[in-house]
């Protein structure tokens, strides 16, 4: 997953055109360190239907303020630029496809 | 009734407990499933050093409860990460309602645990993770140099205001009650803090805000008062997870009464960990628990 902070966002996220989730975390925050791996697990099934990223909010605390993220973890995903959906709290593999595949219908 | 899988033991949540119980049920042979609403581990895995379970001179509770939701995934315990809506007792089964489809088994063990207590005010969901926290450890670094509020007088609320004050520019600690529950260290070094006020004897009425939170407004002896806030941090206790089951017995804090064979009063269903009425709270009680559980649950099928 790719690491992302207010200097690389623009191109790794907001310029992206398809569904990025961008997972919002801490490494002193249990439930995060529980997250990376169902994210992985998530990305290997999804495959090239979404990209994950991920902003450690001890480097990217621009963005974690920018984006009002009160909470970690917390999902948002975003596309062409813009955040269509969050979830907040720890998300299950199996959620995390089902939430991403569900926005790829709709959208 | 309609067409939904049928199980003999549903579990109700991934934590140690409700893994220890399926990983007994399932070596026992039984169609297992466990409805888990955020992902597997439970409390613990906000742990990173145990050093007080059999076996482990030191593990954090995500070493643990990965290590433990695997063993009970290879014995061939089925998951789905869905809430439970309701759970039904009908003639000889019980009828398990999601958000995501409907299960049936012929026996239930609740291991659902226990969350933050919400103060139960209106906007607070719609606020979560835009002002409303429930852990000062976890978010407080969000809050650099902000105005934020505690909410609650034990000793988390306490330590939480003084983690705070370290970090942001000004911490009201609000309490119900005219004096702070909590007793010794953590009080003694709020004294220390210059940007924490205490306001006593006041209650949290209103969340205010268009789509994050804004302001508080306090019920005081002194009447209505509206503090600007940029982040309240609830720590006014825990509760367990139990809203989804009707006619069960519970005590005043809303435990469900069960002795040390985990059998509630409805025939069939069973409870295991931090939800059922203990003294000890701790990881050992709830595999415990999960495997006394398991073990009546086998019992009662048996004579089903």
């Amino acid at each position: 997953m790719i690491e992302v902070t207010a200097e690389n966002f623009k191109q790794e996220v907001l310029s992206v055109d398809k569904i990025v989730i961008v997972d919002f975390n801490a490494d002193w925050c249990g439930p995060c360190q529980m997250q990376a791996p169902l994210l992985e697990e998530a990305a290997e099934e999804l495959g090239d239907v979404c990209k994950f990223a991920s902003a450690n909010i001890d480097f990217a605390k621009d963005l974690a303020i920018e984006y009002e993220v009160g909470t970690i973890p917390c999902l948002v995903m975003f596309k062409n630029g813009e955040e269509i959906d969050r979830k907040i709290g720890l998300q299950a593999t199996k959620k995390v496809i089902k939430w991403v595949t569900k926005k790829c219908t709709t959208l | 009734m309609g067409d939904e899988e049928m199980y003999d033991i549903v579990i109700i949540g991934a934590g140690i407990a409700g893994l220890t119980a399926s990983i007994y049920a399932r070596r026992a042979g039984k169609k297992v499933l466990i409805v888990e609403a955020s992902s597997y581990g439970g409390q613990i895995i906000n742990s990173p050093n145990i050093e007080n379970f059999p076996s482990y001179d030191n593990v954090s509770g995500i070493d643990l409860m990965r290590k433990t939701y695997r063993q009970a995934e290879r014995l061939g315990v089925e998951f789905v990460f869905n809430k439970v809506l309701k759970v039904e007792k009908k003639e000889t089964t019980f009828l398990i309602v999601t958000d995501d489809g409907d299960f049936e088994a012929n026996a239930v063990i609740l291991a659902s645990g226990t969350q933050n207590r919400r103060i139960g005010l209106e906007h607070e969901s719609e606020f979560m993770s835009r002002g409303v926290s429930y852990c000062a450890t976890c978010d407080g670094a969000l809050y650099k140099d902000k105005v934020v509020a505690v909410y609650g007088g034990g000793y988390t609320a306490v330590s939480g205001a003084c983690y705070l004050a370290d970090i942001c520019q000004h911490v009201y600690l609000i309490h119900r009650r005219n004096k702070l529950r909590a007793v010794g260290m953590p009080v003694e070094r709020l004294k220390d803090f210059k940007n924490v006020e205490t306001q006593l004897s006041s209650t949290i009425v209103k969340l205010n805000g268009e789509d994050k939170l804004e302001s508080i407004t306090l019920a005081t002896p002194e009447g209505e008062k509206t503090l600007p806030v940029d982040a309240l941090f609830v720590t006014i206790g825990r509760e367990p997870n139990v809203n989804f089951i009707e006619g069960l017995e519970k005590d005043d804090d809303g435990y469900i009464v069960a002795g040390e064979d985990c059998k509630t009063n409805i025939p069939g269903l069973f409870v295991a960990g931090d939800i059922r009425t203990k003294k000890l709270r701790q990881l050992v009680t709830a595999a415990s628990d999960g495997a006394v559980a398991a073990t009546e649950a086998l019992e009662y099928l048996q004579g089903a």
